[in-house]
């Protein structure tokens, strides 16, 4: 089959590699038809992701047609089914998975890839596809087929009339945004920030509507992502135009946000003191991560408000500002979304007609140009929002 | 039994998590929590012949009786270590221990034990091995060879053990990759 695979920074290829097989009962195998690129790949492509090897499948936001299924046979699904997969692997076994944590699953990082992250965290992290070996080393979906383990837990069946689109990011994004939202605790009257106008940003701006905020302000650099946030009814700073944190105060009447997104990650960008010292302490490895969005979002929230944090970090960082965290009461909520306890009630939103998710999407490739797709949503953010990858590009155009 | 420390530390804690080791011996504790029951999980383990879906290069193990099991391990250069384990200590659904039989290549020692964990959350499995000074070394020495200390392999196994007592199956991600593993062009 033809894959898209990491070789080194900004180095990645469409090859031709074995198929996926079935190994385990539980499994199902996949004939992807639409994938994603995340802004989570891009970490990735820009090595800031350790644990990865040459060759590596990346792809962690797919959807497809089940073409085979394990002796373990899934009770629901049967060929030719349509399902999109979350981006996390999950047992639905062990404890995490039985109480909706589900990108805490226990079972789900082979025992002897387990050993990185319990080492680097403290506790081994569960599986994701596609992204690096300490999250288990799994193939990806930016491919033809794709082996889904567990596959009774986490594939979600796609009702007849709706286009792979609308449905692509229920894998990833869309819950992303919902989650990012929901760890702010919306309360009637409340003023939402969040940082970073990716697809991420994207949708936790429209969940902390549909959760309730008064007001949501949103802020980044790229006009075009700032003109997407302000359609969704969000106030909108460019952080090139505007002091950030004196806007915000004079904003919200001098409280300052209830709460605080940072929908940004380990590579906020911007030439800000502690940023410029975060990178050049990254290219000689000494802190991995680059934390100014974490720091503002902190000195930003009001007195006992939430942070929230769905932007990925990997590594270590200093000078966090833990005296405004104690000193404020601040909540703060982060983590991997657990994608599986969202999607059915985030279909049936876009069932209703609530949401459309195909809003965030710029461009689409075939896959065969995913390299390209890859440069693109890297070195122009001001033109490409979300980049679909199809396998079948005749048939999609 | 709880360890009580003259420094005034009294708790459920492996010697293994001592500062001050005991004795030469090599001790290697972990323990792991499943969503199983002690009964579930006990009989599994009691049948050595299991233990070879969750651990590494075992060659095989025949379980003569119920005493005396012998255990064919794939050693460095090929070399397969051998070894016969004697249990010493049995008490169904809670506890088993065993030490390997004088003259073994590897002396080791250990036991493992289900003890029920808090409302709802499973059985706490926890093991402790000990691995004798002169035959420790040796057995460090294969296992350096072989890349797996002996508290890499226990973590795994648990691992493993968990697993497959939870899901039905050993989590693998094994698949294709690209580069030079990449299927050749025809
Ligand atoms: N928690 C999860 O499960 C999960 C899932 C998916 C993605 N993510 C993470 O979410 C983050 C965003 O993902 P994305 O796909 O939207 O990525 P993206 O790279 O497309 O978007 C990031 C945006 O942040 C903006 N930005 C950079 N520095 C900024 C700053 N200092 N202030 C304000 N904005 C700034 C960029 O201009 C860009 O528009 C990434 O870290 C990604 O890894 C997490
Ligand atoms: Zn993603
Ligand atoms: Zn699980």
């Amino acid at each position: 089959m033809r894959a898209l695979t990491w070789h080194g920074k900004h180095d990645v290829r469409v090859e031709t590699v074995d198929d996926p097989k079935i190994l385990r009962p539980r499994d199902i195998i996949i004939k992807v038809t639409s994938t994603a690129i995340c802004g989570s790949d891009l970490h990735i492509y820009d090595s800031f992701i350790p644990s990865m090897l040459p060759g590596d499948i990346l792809g962690h936001e797919f959807m497809g047609e089940v073409v085979e299924i394990g002796s373990g046979g899934s009770k629901d699904l049967k060929i030719g089914d349509r399902v999109v997969v979350p981006f996390n692997i999950a047992c639905g076994n062990c404890r995490p998975c039985t109480t909706g944590q589900f990108s805490g699953c226990d079972n789900s990082n082979p025992a002897d890839k387990a050993d990185l992250s319990e080492v680097a965290y403290g506790h081994a992290v569960s599986g994701i596809f596609g992204y690096s070996h300490m999250t288990g080393g799994y193939a990806g979906g930016q491919a033809e087929y794709v082996r889904v383990p567990y596959s009774d837990v986490g594939p979600m069946k796609v009702p007849e009339g709706l286009s792979d689109e609308q449905v692509l990011f229920l894998s990833d994004i869309f819950p992303t945004g919902w989650m990012a939202a929901e760890n702010c605790m919306i309360e009637a009257g409340d003023t939402v920030a969040v940082w970073g106008c990716g697809p991420v940003g994207q949708f936790a701006i429209r969940s902390a509507f549909l959760q309730g905020a008064a007001k949501v302000i949103a802020i980044d650099h790229h006009a075009n992502r700032l003109a997407l946030a302000a359609q969704a009814g969000a106030e909108v700073l460019n952080y090139h135009d505007v002091k950030v944190r004196e806007a915000l105060m004079e904003m919200t009447g001098g409280r300052g946000p209830d709460s605080c997104i940072d929908a940004v990650g380990m590579e906020s960008h911007g030439f800000s003191p502690d940023n410029v010292i975060d990178a050049a302490k990254a290219a000689v490895r000494l802190a991995t991560d680059r934390t100014h969005v974490l720091r503002e979002v902190i000195m930003a929230c009001r007195k006992g408000g939430h942070v929230s944090v769905p932007g990925v970090y990997g590594g270590i960082t200093d000078k966090f500002p833990v005296g405004a965290f104690m000193e404020k009461g601040i909540t703060m909520k982060t983590g991997q979304t657990h994608t599986q306890k969202y999607m059915t009630k985030l279909l049936g939103m876009v069932v209703e007609g609530k949401i459309d998710p195909t809003f965030v999407i710029s461009h689409r490739l075939p896959l065969e140009q995913a390299a390209e797709g890859y440069k693109m949503f890297k070195d122009q953010q001001d033109e490409v929002t979300k980049v679909v990858l199809k396998t079948d590009w005749k048939e999609a155009a | 039994m709880p360890l009580a420390t003259p420094g005034g530390t009294k708790a459920n804690v492996s010697p293994a998590n001592l500062i001050d080791q005991p004795s030469d011996d090599t001790l290697v504790s972990r323990a792991v929590t499943i969503s199983r029951s002690p009964e579930e999980l006990y009989r599994f383990w009691r049948d050595f012949s299991n233990l070879a879906q969750i651990m590494d290069d075992i060659e095989r193990i025949e379980v003569i009786d119920p005493v005396r099991s012998h255990w064919v391990v794939k050693g460095p250069g090929g070399k397969d270590v051998e070894w016969d384990s004697l249990v010493t200590e049995d008490v169904a659904n809670r506890r088993i221990a065993w030490k390997a039989a004088e003259g073994a290549e590897i002396q080791n020692s250990g036991w493992v034990e289900f003890r029920e964990g808090p409302e709802g959350r499973g059985t706490e499995v926890h093991a402790l091995i000990a691995y004798d000074a002169p035959g420790g070394l040796f057995g460090r020495l294969i296992a350096k060879a072989l890349q797996h200390e002996p508290n890499t392999q226990a973590r795994r196994e648990l691992r493993r053990f968990k697993q497959l007592m939870e899901t039905g199956e050993v989590t693998t991600s094994e698949g294709p990759r690209g580069g030079k593993h990449a299927k050749k062009e025809s």
